[in-house]
């Protein structure tokens, strides 16, 4: 008996194994490096890695293959995915390993301690942050960059799984208000939780309806790779109700990922709960991910189906905008208004991903891409802004900051400009592709939505920027923070991001457009 | 019944049938129910059945147990793979691949080990 193993193409899912790689040397670092020297060591492995993993993926860009077993598609929109990944990762670990902010870092030193017990205060005056939020932070984007070029559903499940997991400990490392981040830990992980077991019943069911189809004469019936369920979703004799069970689990699972109503409940207290620099993280790569995955499955697996689940889809598109939008209005935290815009904003990517044509696939590419700039920016001034008990993120608290901080609050007005969608920022560009591309693809109904609730999320954003500039500052007005090194660099690159691609969108738009073609 | 969206109707009547159901359960309950419930003693005891509760609610658990459950998982999941593979990969047509795959796998699995020891859970104290 000879067995053939699958043939694995080392060089196109090189940037998957060198994150991979990192983050098992973070795990031997952490074990074998002195404690001084960790959080360095730690911080430029990281980077170094997130650097290498990028240089080789852009000499890859011509890379157009199904490898490992046909597990993994090394196509356009994987290595488009991949890269935003890489460099919107780079701006939230600049952001997790600032140091200079708060003594210690933004992480506890030891998640174990009781909080409010005295060994508990004193390491929050005292100890240095856990330096494990390091190899964390890199599993999970070891894990979102194979979840955007998964091509069958069961290393699609893995790789939620290996993104997840991290992300839930992530949320409960906050150095200042422990509670509130265990809680939102805690919270995530039991809904992610039940999210996770949706999908795969999805996987289960779509597996029971390919059963008898072959994808190409020769190769072995049924699977869920998506070859094969794009052949069933035509040949199949099974009972469709199989296929839209399937397709409406794993959707459910996809979509609880990328915060669409109703599956979003979580958003705002992990938001609000998590450290900021995870917040920021997680509101960026995540989103990514999330929709990259669901661009893949619905594009290449279920785009047999879209007749079926294009208005399904559209009303959760719909009702996302609306519950993102209306509930933004009455937030009076930064960080859960936030939360509920970056909800709206997945009802904006939702619209762009059912228009079904191929301009659906790009735009939402490079809405991802420039949201996240802008997202990771927001945070990051976010971090900023203290007083004695650390981050200061009530919207009382930032009246007339204006008048005490006239450049940050210049930077910040711009970023929520950016959010509202003025013309000469990114917001206005990518949500333009979007509109334009569901325009296209005969959603007229989801552009009318999508332009109404624009209006209505404007205002809470104007309303920040008015209470910056227009009150003045009182007694409790926080400090902004002269920002370290390295926020300061995630912060330029966020900003001048969000600048250039609203004024010279051209490159980044052609990029997503050539890159814009799945393989199967 | 016809048309792109007239085969979402039946979903729809599902829904608004759910939506029925739930609130006429809840007017029900509330037409239904006594509007002064009787409050007798003890109602509000943890347990209704006459013995008092003993002891506080709050107990400690020793967390070492399940670390060592964690660790007992790390070994479990080696093993499930190992037996399959120690049973094929002498024959033709695997030899020094196989091997090496494995002791990839298995070494990313010691990383945990590795990790535990160094941060001193493997002492029992």
């Amino acid at each position: 008996m000879t067995i053939k193993f699958p043939d694995i193409d080392y060089a196109a899912i090189a940037p998957l194994l060198i994150m991979f790689g990192v983050a098992a040397l973070g795990v031997l670092v952490e074990a074998f490096v002195p404690k001084r020297a960790r959080h360095l060591t730690q911080l430029v492995l990281a980077l170094a890695g997130l650097v290498a993993a990028l240089v080789v993926l852009v000499t890859q860009a011509e890379t157009r293959v199904v490898t490992a077993g046909g597990a993994i598609a090394v196509d356009g929109p994987a290595l488009f995915l991949q890269g935003s990944i890489i460099v919107l990762a780079i701006m939230a670990v600049l952001l997790i390993g600032e140091r200079s902010l708060e003594k210690g870092g933004p992480f506890v030193a030891q998640a174990a301690i009781t909080v409010g017990s005295e060994d508990d205060r004193r390491q929050a005056a005292r100890a240095d942050g856990a330096t494990e939020v390091y190899p964390l932070a890199t599993f999970a984007i070891f894990g979102m960059m194979l979840f955007v070029s998964a091509n069958d559903l069961l290393t699609m499940f893995i790789a939620l799984e290996v993104l997840s997991l991290p992300l839930y400990l992530m949320c409960a490392l906050a150095r200042r208000r422990r509670l509130v981040s265990q809680e939102a830990a805690l919270k995530y992980f039991m809904l992610g939780a039940y999210a996770s077991a949706f999908f795969l019943f999805g996987v289960a069911l779509v597996y029971g309806f390919t059963a008898s189809v072959q994808a190409a004469p020769g190769r072995m019936a049924g699977g869920v790779d998506f070859a094969t369920i794009h052949a069933a979703a035509t040949q199949s004799p099974a009972n469709r109700a199989l296929l839209f069970g399937g397709l409406a689990m794993i959707a459910i699972g996809l979509l609880f990922k990328a915060a669409a109503a109703p599956f979003h409940v979580w958003t705002p207290d992990v938001y609000q709960g998590a450290p900021t620099a995870v917040t920021g993280f997680m509101a960026a790569c995540t989103k990514v991910a999330a929709f990259g995955a669901l661009l893949r499955v619905l594009y290449v697996a279920f785009d047999g189906a879209r007749w079926d689940f294009t208005p399904v889809l559209g009303a959760i598109a719909i009702l996302t905008m609306l519950v993102g939008a209306v509930l933004s209005v009455t937030q009076t935290d930064l960080k859960r208004l936030l939360a509920y815009s970056s909800i709206a904003n997945a009802g904006y990517l939702l619209v762009g991903v059912l228009a079904g044509v191929r301009e659906g696939i790009s735009s939402t590419m490079f809405y991802l891409v420039a949201y996240g700039f802008t997202v990771i920016a927001a945070f990051a001034v976010v971090t900023l802004v203290r007083d004695a008990d650390g981050e200061a993120t009530h919207l009382s608290r930032w009246a007339g900051l204006g008048r005490r901080s006239p450049v940050f609050a210049g930077v910040f007005t711009f970023i929520l400009l950016a959010f509202a969608g003025i013309p000469l920022t990114s917001g206005f560009i990518s949500k333009f592709a979007v509109f334009g591309a569901a325009l296209d693809g005969g959603q007229t109904w989801l552009v009318i939505a999508g332009v109404i609730t624009s209006m209505v999320l404007a205002f809470p954003y104007l309303r920040v920027v008015v209470m910056m500039w227009l009150s003045e500052p009182g007694e409790s007005t926080p400090t902004i923070a002269v920002p370290g090194a390295l926020t300061a660099a995630a912060l330029v690159i966020g900003v001048a991001a969000t600048l250039v691609l609203g004024v010279a969108p051209a490159p980044l738009l052609n990029l997503s457009d050539t890159a814009g073609q799945f393989i199967r | 019944m016809t048309g792109y969206l007239g085969s979402y109707a039946t979903l729809g009547l599902l829904l608004v049938a759910s939506v029925l159901i739930f609130v006429g359960a809840f007017t029900a309950n509330r037409l239904l129910s006594p509007a002064d419930p009787a409050e007798p003693a003890g109602k509000r005891a943890t347990y209704e059945s006459g013995v008092d509760p003993v002891g506080g609610d709050w107990a400690q658990m020793q967390i070492r147990y399940y670390v060592y459950a964690y660790l007992y998982v790390l070994f479990a999941v080696e093993a499930v793979f190992l037996f399959p593979w120690a049973v094929i990969f002498d024959r033709p047509g695997f030899g020094a691949t196989t091997v090496v795959e494995m002791a990839i796998f298995v070494a990313v699995l010691a990383l945990g080990i590795l990790y535990a020891w160094r941060k001193k859970i493997l002492d029992w104290t």
